[in-house]
């Protein structure tokens, strides 16, 4: 009874899902009227395509097959969002993890095709790639106060132009794509352990699907119940406090931008190992998919199990958002949905930090009065 | 006279959803008159200057004004009936000189073009009628502190106001300023300002106020005649109960020496000078050593250079025989050093964690609290938390699980006391720690600083309220400009003297001063 009655407002989870599902449904408006805008006839027809996305196959085989494609795509973006979600609660805004995704795929198909190595391997080295470049972004904070979107922006770029340098050598002869993996060296491939059989045989469905729920799973451990969580999130929250506490801020900051670094750089070997795309040597822009991961997190309420959700809702509308006819509509408006929700989920952000603060201080001073 | 008040503030009533703020309060200032408000933090006096300012409006009563009833929807309505305040923290721009601030939002103008040369015969007038003494060329980051809050007062009266609200406006002054001000405040209440005076301190109170209007938890107390009252009587209505003004300390013998500094020199994060030059004291067991002085002296760099947060960047540091001049934040706790810090919210506490995960906040990776496998104990940390809480009594809407920041300032700073003290520490660092709060919590936190003394413990206080300098020290180092200029018996001392050391005016030589704290004299 020393409570009282608790309102359903609250609820921390259901003020997150709350929040996300409000940001979803006026990010869709709002994007149903531009589709409106620029063709007043199909856009009712747009909006239905691009949230139906596999599902406009009629055949029950052929959706799931589709349904399988949105999830290979799912598992990189998860990992970038979980290596911003992670590097954000240490207060740090991993806009590097773009560039983490791109040595990431640098590594594993330069290990998969230059080096003919084994699966595991070249896993192995994208983490490792992608952990090198979070940890020259920590460096440059820790020690040279360098602001980590600077670092990180700029090392999104150079990583770009040394993946295209590294990869040139493995590219097809009459195209800017690199070889494939599976007419190259097979053993590369992750593993599916007969997940394709699930989709219709779709044979880019591996464990990386699975992995990196997972990982997300694994993830929400380590933030809530570790004695690492509690310092990463101290500091996060307060990093003056966290040092005066004598936490290692320096060694922390690091440490969570390698940490980072390693999910983005896992994410590139779930896509490019799974075999379902191929590096274009000639890229001129950074993989969207490290900018994508931002939106995913934020939506996710910063959790990582949220953000399990988000990220499959995000890959959901892009994958849809193919399906619209080119012709009418730029293949941007699943970008534009996408953008309209993230701008949408920081307001409802502050009214939810709003709602709780007026509630909780509200009870303080009840409690307070009758105390007298 | 018509009408003897000048504001009337009947029957307020404010309420916020689950809380009545004001309870039926009524205020009359009368013309003239120098009125007290006095009450604890959360008692109402903000919210009740909020509704005469036009931020909130009250859900009952009446403002008159000179016996009229007024409206005052917002603050533009305010400064047109004359209400002026100056704020506990000022409101002025940096870089800009006295002048500019003072005529700032009025200018007069001609064609456009801004036309000083009148203001600044009307500010010199009114700063030679009332003893505001300013220069009207300097810039607000050049001047003191005490020229600032002049310039503040000065732009009230550059607005013709005839009301002015003073906001806790000693916090920040040396005691010969704060004189001053009490001066000044004379005399404009002598010019027939009406002056309504915001305060927690007893003392000034009664120096300066003809009447005092006390509030205690939203409700109206009483209004009282302050030469026909006495500090006690005033400290009491306003807590509901007696208070003790002045700590019960017995005197101790100092035993071992706990703390040993040596020729320490800590760089200034602000500028290039040292903050803190060369610095020698020790600190024993069983006493309380204040540092004095007035903020921005070194005070806080001293503490970060002893506590590990700043590097030092000469001399030697040493906590029970063992050199801790380069040791982490982390070995110097973990070697008997607790610390209250100065800013509880920078510093002390991470207000959006539990008051569980506050309370661990410095043992939080002893194996007490974390498994062989890096996780945390929560059902230890949980129980543990609810012994402090019991212990030092900290209040809270859902005890160990509150987030902290919708803790009240009073139980924040007793749930960062009760986490440093049960840490049982050799050497205990307090900074301002009643900065802010009410009576009766200072009146704790005093009593639970005098039983760490008691119980053998060693204590360095960094104070820069005198009455409390005064009452619980057992020996105090003035500091001044990074230097230790003088060492005091705080038995021998007087307020004045105290405050002649502060501001400089008067030092020790290092002959006189005898930083041990054995016998004068008795130098080993």
């Amino acid at each position: 009874m020393e409570t009282g009655k608790k309102s359903i407002l609250e609820n921390e989870g259901f003020l997150a899902i709350l929040s996300a599902l409000l940001c979803i449904a006026a990010g869709l408006l709002v994007g149903y009227i531009v589709l409106l805008i620029i063709n007043p006839a199909g856009g009712t027809e747009a909006i239905i395509t691009i949230l139906k996305n596999y599902m406009t196959y009629p055949s029950k085989p052929a959706a799931l097959k589709y349904l399988g494609s949105t999830l290979v795509k799912t598992a990189p973006l998860l990992m970038c969002a979980l290596s911003i979600q992670f590097c954000y609660q240490a207060g740090l805004f991993n806009i590097g993890a773009a560039g983490q995704y791109v040595a990431g795929a640098g590594a594993a198909l330069y290990g998969a095709l230059a080096l003919g190595l084994p699966w595991y391997v070249c896993t192995l080295m994208a983490m490792a790639a992608g952990a090198l470049f979070g940890c020259i972004v920590g460096f440059l904070k820790a020690y040279c106060n360098v602001n980590e979107v600077i670092s990180g922006i700029m090392l999104n770029w150079i990583g770009l132009y040394l993946v295209n340098m590294l990869l040139s050598g493995v590219k097809e002869v009459a195209s800017p794509y690199t070889i494939t993996i599976n007419s190259t060296n097979p053993s590369a491939l992750l593993p599916s352990l007969g997940l394709e059989a699930l989709f219709s045989n779709n044979k880019y469905v591996t464990i990386a699907v699975p992995l990196s729920v997972l990982i997300a799973i694994l993830l929400w451990i380590l933030l809530n119940k570790t004695v690492f969580g509690y310092e990463i999130t101290a500091t996060g929250l307060n990093k003056d406090a966290a040092r005066y506490c004598g936490m290692r801020e320096k060694k922390n900051l690091i440490l969570t931008l390698i940490i980072g670094g390693m999910l983005a750089g896992l994410g590139a070997a779930f896509l490019y190992l799974s075999g379902y795309e191929q590096w274009q040597t000639t890229a001129s822009s950074v993989p969207v998919m490290g900018f994508n991961g931002i939106a995913a997190t934020f939506l996710g309420g910063l959790n990582p199990i949220g953000t399990i959700f988000s990220s499959y809702f995000i890959q959901h509308i892009t994958s849809g958002g193919s399906y619209l006819d080119k012709g009418v509509y730029p293949s941007q408006i699943s970008d534009l949905i996408s953008a309209i929700i993230i701008y949408l989920c920081s307001f409802v952000l502050f009214f939810k930090t709003f709602i709780r603060g007026r509630a909780a201080a509200r009870k303080e001073r009840t409690r307070e009065v009758k105390a007298s | 006279m018509a009408e003897e008040y000048a504001i009337e503030m009947l029957n307020i009533t404010k309420r916020f959803p689950g809380i009545v703020a004001n309870d039926n309060i009524t205020l009359q200032l009368k013309k003239g008159e120098i009125h007290a408000l006095l009450g604890e933090n959360g008692a109402g006096k903000s919210t009740l200057m909020s509704v005469l300012f036009g931020l909130y409006q009250a859900e009952e009563g009446i403002i008159k004004k000179d016996g009229r009833e007024v409206k005052i929807m917002d603050p533009n309505d305010a400064n047109a009936l004359g209400i002026g305040m100056v704020h506990q923290h000022f409101k002025l721009v940096q870089c800009f000189t006295v002048l500019d601030n003072i005529i700032l939002g009025v200018e007069t103008t001609k064609h456009g073009i801004l036309q000083k040369d009148e203001a600044r015969k009307k500010v010199m007038a009114l700063s030679d009628k009332y003893g505001l003494k300013v220069d009207p060329d300097a810039k607000i980051e050049d001047i003191t502190v005490g020229m600032q809050q002049r310039t503040e007062i000065l732009k009230m009266l550059y607005r013709d106001n005839e009301i002015l609200i003073f906001d806790e406006p000693t916090a920040v002054l040396t005691p010969a300023e704060i004189d001053e001000l009490m001066q000044i405040m004379k005399n404009l209440a002598a010019e027939g300002k009406s002056i309504l005076f915001i305060s927690h301190k007893l003392q000034e109170i009664i120096m300066v106020a003809d009447r005092c209007t006390v509030l205690r938890r939203g409700k109206y107390i009483a209004t009282v005649n302050v030469p026909e009252s006495t500090g006690k009587e005033l400290s009491s209505m306003m807590v509901g109960r007696d208070v003790k003004l002045v700590a019960d300390k017995e005197d101790k013998t100092p035993g071992d020496v706990i703390l040993k500094v040596e020729n320490m020199t800590v760089a200034s994060r602000l500028h290039n000078n040292n903050a803190v030059k060369n610095v020698s004291f020790e600190v024993r067991e069983s006493e309380i050593v204040c540092i004095a002085g007035i903020d921005g002296n070194g005070q806080t760099e001293l503490i970060y250079g002893l506590s590990g947060l700043e590097p030092i960047v000469s001399g030697k540091i040493t906590l029970s025989g063992k050199d801790i001049s380069r040791a982490s934040v982390r070995e110097r706790s973990r070697a008997g050093m607790s610390h209250i810090p100065e800013d509880r919210h920078k510093h002390g506490l991470i207000l959006d964690y539990s008051l569980a995960y506050n309370m661990v906040l410095q043992r939080y990776f002893e194996p007490q609290f974390r498994s062989g496998m890096g996780f945390l104990k929560r059902k230890e940390i949980f129980s543990y938390a609810d012994k402090l809480i019991e212990q030092y009594d900290v209040r809270s809407g859902q005890g160990a699980a509150t987030r902290v920041r919708s803790m009240s300032g009073g139980n924040q700073q007793k749930a960062i006391i009760a986490r440093e003290l049960d840490k049982d520490p050799k050497l205990l660092l307090a900074v301002q720690p009643t900065r802010g709060l009410d009576v009766g919590a200072i009146e704790y936190i005093h009593s639970q600083l005098i039983a760490q003394r008691d119980e053998g413990h060693a204590v360095l206080l960094v104070s820069l309220e005198l009455e409390e300098v005064l009452s619980i020290s057992d020996r105090i180092l003035v500091m001044y400009e990074g230097e230790i200029v003088g060492e005091l018996d705080p038995k021998k001392t007087k307020r004045d003297e105290l405050g002649l050391y502060m501001a400089g005016a008067k030092r020790q030589s290092p002959g006189e001063m005898n930083t041990s704290g054995g016998e004068p004299g008795g130098n080993r």
